[in-house]
């Protein structure tokens, strides 16, 4: 089967979700330009958007509409080029508006997991149970056929164990994109013990059809994202824990989460990005990734306790952050979660006192300018100067994060996760946004 | 040289902003005012000048395409919107592409060569921020022939002139042609940054000439022009009256306020025909030589010119059609500094239109305007030098690639 052939018939299972509609839109666009080449005139393609909600099919359906435009109106110099023999589409407008539909025809959103068994190949982006991705799988190899492949958006979960457990014989592999998909530029690759050749393969042509950034990851749960940013998550719980003999907790998570962005330069501070992320999530990818790792416990009392709370975080569908950890207001953080009384303390509250605790900041260049600058070099080395000989508590904690980013980033190519050096910084510059990968030698 | 059968002047300009990207007030998510804003602005910021609604005979309005952008048409019976005082004058809408302000100049000046009217006044606008770039370019392409819109270009109108800029780097050479560009970016920007009203006001690129340097990505947008290469996406009105000696005399403003119409040329092209050449605006040049020969001047008499440059390849070849500069040789005229400000014959002192702005159908009118307030030092901190032996200003309005013209000159 080509590559074209493969991705004629293809469904996406949780396509209604966050990752799923992403998945789904990529996948739709890339179908449709495949139906609109001149050698595959006559031929359907079918993208099943299989999701357990009909109202949230709907509102994917809105979702992919809204979506399509921005690409076509982004790529209109193509489209006219594609739609050249189409007489009576003259104005751009007319050539979008062809565009929008060519691309949402692809789509079928169903309810039934039964359209899957006609497909060639299994996109899947449901919630992170390893027993249910399992009993789904199997139940569509069962079923199906044409001896589907199962591309699982795991990010957590070792492929081998999907693999083993639905008895697919390596017709699946690790295909995890990052949040938003139709944004992030990374995707990490993995395959499981038994991963087909040309399943590989597919996965890569298909990676670079869709114009992303591959690293391939070993099968070693939580792989190089979550296998840095769960360790990152876990680090500054325990920096949270020893500012506890000097500060409150929230005044604590407020240090540690100004240090995280502030001072390493990174575009959200830790506790932000549990909140953008979810702390259901991050506590939910912990607990997948605990069984997997040896001598090292990954799980957090204190997430657990803030989720047993309410505490969530995540994002409304808009895009804008919910309260979590911290709580936040047109974008900006006004004040942190206090466990003990269950209540938000504004951050004005305490704000002078811990910056005065934390000391005077070495000067520092602000993310944005150093993240995509050519000669982002000339920015940090000299921070990094400065802040090896600052004296301040905050440039003391910050130092010791840096040297543990590195640490968690060098574990996870000696333990065999990550394929190199390189790869790891490339996860976290590219799936993460950080102006500079863990694995340097700015403080060396 | 022609004598007109009467004297024929232009006074009391008003520019509105000319709003779009790049200016600091400006955002596409926020509400923005309206065509009906933006022509009462600037008619009763004529109005005002003139000692108001009652001293005027007749109304022109030009418009290009507010039937596509604002779902508007039947333009003439905003006058009275401006002022009550216009209801049941005379008023008419003229198009003709992005020369449709030229247009209206012309019907008010016949309309007072004619004697049918004393005091006209002329407004040109567009509002085109409704809708995005790529939309845009839809609307604005049927200033060129129709059946040639299917194999167009996405960007329609920039595409027609990134071809005229590729067959001008073959004839003439790529570097010194793209280098003559980026002057002529710089000198648009610097002048742009002295007037108020200009859609390039709060520009701060430092170097602007190594900006405009950046290679074309023809995948992205054009094979040969950048998008500083470009006019702006722009929303704005201009205004003016055009009077006779009576008229002047009716709204009490003294001559030595005025500048005076002193020849004219008004010329079509075949629009469903290719450009004769693509490396010279053949039409304009029979329209600036028309204008010229009416007034009976030379081009050396002339001490600055408001020229259509939609686009900088546009600004060059119209440096060669006004005569300044030998057909090939533009480039290397403006690489000079000579239509710079403080050069040997400043053009578009107020950035031109991309530096100012080109609200489509207001572009005519708002170089009328700009050549009034130069040659009547009123053009605050763009004033340039105007000499007193030469007490010209031209300027061309070009309607779609080089197909309807309008060059006016005018008198101190």
């Amino acid at each position: 089967m080509t590559y074209e052939e493969r991705l004629q018939h293809v469904s996406v299972l949780g396509a209604a979700g966050k990752m799923g509609s992403g998945i789904l839109l990529l996948t739709a666009v890339e179908m449709a330009d495949l139906s609109l080449k001149p050698v595959n005139k006559g031929k359907t393609f079918v993208l099943n958007a299989i999701d357990v909600s009909d109202e949230a099919l709907s509102g994917v359906m809105r979702y992919l509409k809204a979506q399509i435009l921005k690409i076509a109106e982004k790529k209109v110099i193509g489209l006219r080029a594609i739609y050249a023999d189409r007489r009576d589409l003259v104005d751009n407008d007319e050539i979008i508006a062809q565009y929008i539909f060519d691309v949402m025809n692809v789509v079928r959103p169903t309810t039934r997991l039964e359209a899957a068994y006609d497909s060639n190949m299994i996109f899947e982006a449901i919630k992170e149970d390893s027993a249910l991705k399992v009993k789904i799988f199997s139940q569509i190899s069962q079923n199906n056929p044409k001896q589907p492949w199962f591309f699982t958006n795991t990010s957590s979960i070792p492929i081998t164990v999907l693999d083993e457990g639905a008895g697919l014989g390596g017709r699946i592999i690790g295909f995890h994109f990052y949040n938003p998909p139709a944004i992030q530029k990374l995707v990490e690759v993995i395959r499981s013990k038994h991963t087909l050749d040309e399943v590989n393969e597919f996965a890569l042509a298909y990676a670079k059809a869709l114009r992303k950034v591959v690293v391939p990851a070993n099968d070693i749960a939580g792989f190089i994202g979550n296998g840095h940013f769960m360790r990152d998550i876990l680090y500054a719980v325990e920096e949270v824990h020893k500012l506890l003999n000097d500060m409150s907790v929230t005044e604590a998570i407020y240090a540690v989460n100004k240090i995280s962005q502030d001072y390493l330069v990174r575009p959200m501070g830790i506790f932000q990005l549990i909140d953008y992320v979810g702390v259901d999530v991050c506590s939910f990818i912990m607990f997948v990734m605990n069984p997997f790792t040896k001598d090292e416990e990954i799980h957090s009392p204190l997430l657990d306790k803030l989720l047993g709370m309410g505490v969530k975080g995540g994002q409304y569908s808009d895009g804008s952050q919910k309260d979590g950890i911290l709580k936040y207001e047109k974008g900006k953080i006004v004040a942190v979660y206090d466990p003990l009384n269950q209540a938000y303390v504004p951050v004005s509250q305490f704000q002078s006192k811990v910056d005065e605790k934390l000391g005077t900041m070495p000067a520092a260049p602000a993310w944005k300018t150093v993240v995509g600058n050519k000669a982002k070099d000339d920015l940090l080395k000299p921070y990094f100067a400065r802040l090896t000989t600052a004296s301040s508590l905050g440039a003391g904690i910050a130092r010791d994060y840096v040297k543990k980013s590195k640490e968690i980033g060098k574990h996870l190519v000696s333990s065999g996760v990550a394929f190199n050096d390189a790869d790891v910084n490339t996860v976290l510059l590219t799936g993460f946004f950080h102006a500079y990968g863990p694995i340097n030698e700015y403080l060396d | 040289m022609k004598k007109l059968r009467r004297k024929v002047y232009m006074v009391a300009g008003y520019n509105t902003i000319s709003m779009g990207s790049g200016r600091k007030e400006f955002s596409p998510k926020r509400e923005r005012p309206g065509l009906e804003d933006y022509i009462k602005e600037a008619g009763q910021g004529t109005l005002k000048q003139i000692g108001g609604a009652q001293n005027v005979d007749e109304c022109v309005i030009g418009n290009f395409m507010a039937s596509r952008f604002n779902r508007q048409a039947n333009l003439a019976a905003f006058f009275p919107f401006i002022d009550e005082g216009l209801r049941y004058k005379p008023a008419t809408r003229v198009e003709g592409a992005c020369g449709t302000g030229g247009l209206a100049l012309m019907n008010g000046i016949k309309s007072v060569l004619a004697e049918t009217a004393e005091v006209v006044l002329v407004i040109g606008f567009e509002v085109q921020n409704t809708v995005k770039a790529i939309y845009c370019a839809d609307f604005l392409a049927p200033a060129g022939w129709a059946a040639n819109r299917k194999d167009g270009h996405a960007y329609f109108f920039p595409g027609q002139f990134s071809e005229r800029a590729g067959a001008y780097f073959e004839k003439f050479g790529r570097e010194t042609t793209r280098k003559g560009f980026a002057r002529w970016y710089r000198n648009a920007i610097e002048n742009a940054r002295l007037c108020p009203t200009a859609q390039e006001y709060h520009n701060t690129i430092k170097d602007l000439e190594a900006a405009a340097m950046v290679e074309p990505n023809a995948k992205a947008f054009l094979e040969n022009l950048t998008a500083l290469d470009c006019s702006k996406v722009s929303d704005g009105a201009s205004a003016i009256a055009i009077m006779s000696e009576e008229g002047l005399k009716r709204c009490g403003i003294p001559v030595t306020d005025a500048v005076e119409v002193v020849g004219y040329g008004q010329v079509a092209e075949d629009i469903t025909k290719p450009p004769p050449d693509k490396t010279a605006l053949t039409t304009m040049r029979q329209a600036v030589s028309n204008a010229l020969e009416f007034a009976g001047i030379n081009i050396g008499q002339v001490a600055t010119a408001e020229i259509h440059d939609c686009f900088t390849v546009a600004g060059i070849m119209a440096v060669e059609a006004l005569g300044l500069a030998e057909h090939g040789k533009g480039p290397e005229y403006v690489i000079a500094g000579n239509t710079a400000r403080d050069g040997k014959f400043p053009i578009n002192t107020t950035g031109g239109l991309i530096g100012w702005g080109h609200p489509t159908g207001g572009t005519g009118v708002h170089m009328a305007v700009t050549l009034l307030e130069q040659l009547k030092g009123k053009a605050g901190a763009a004033q340039v030098n105007i000499p007193d032996d030469r007490p010209y200003g031209l300027m061309a309005n070009m309607g779609g690639d080089d197909k309807t013209l309008v060059a006016i000159v005018v008198r101190k």
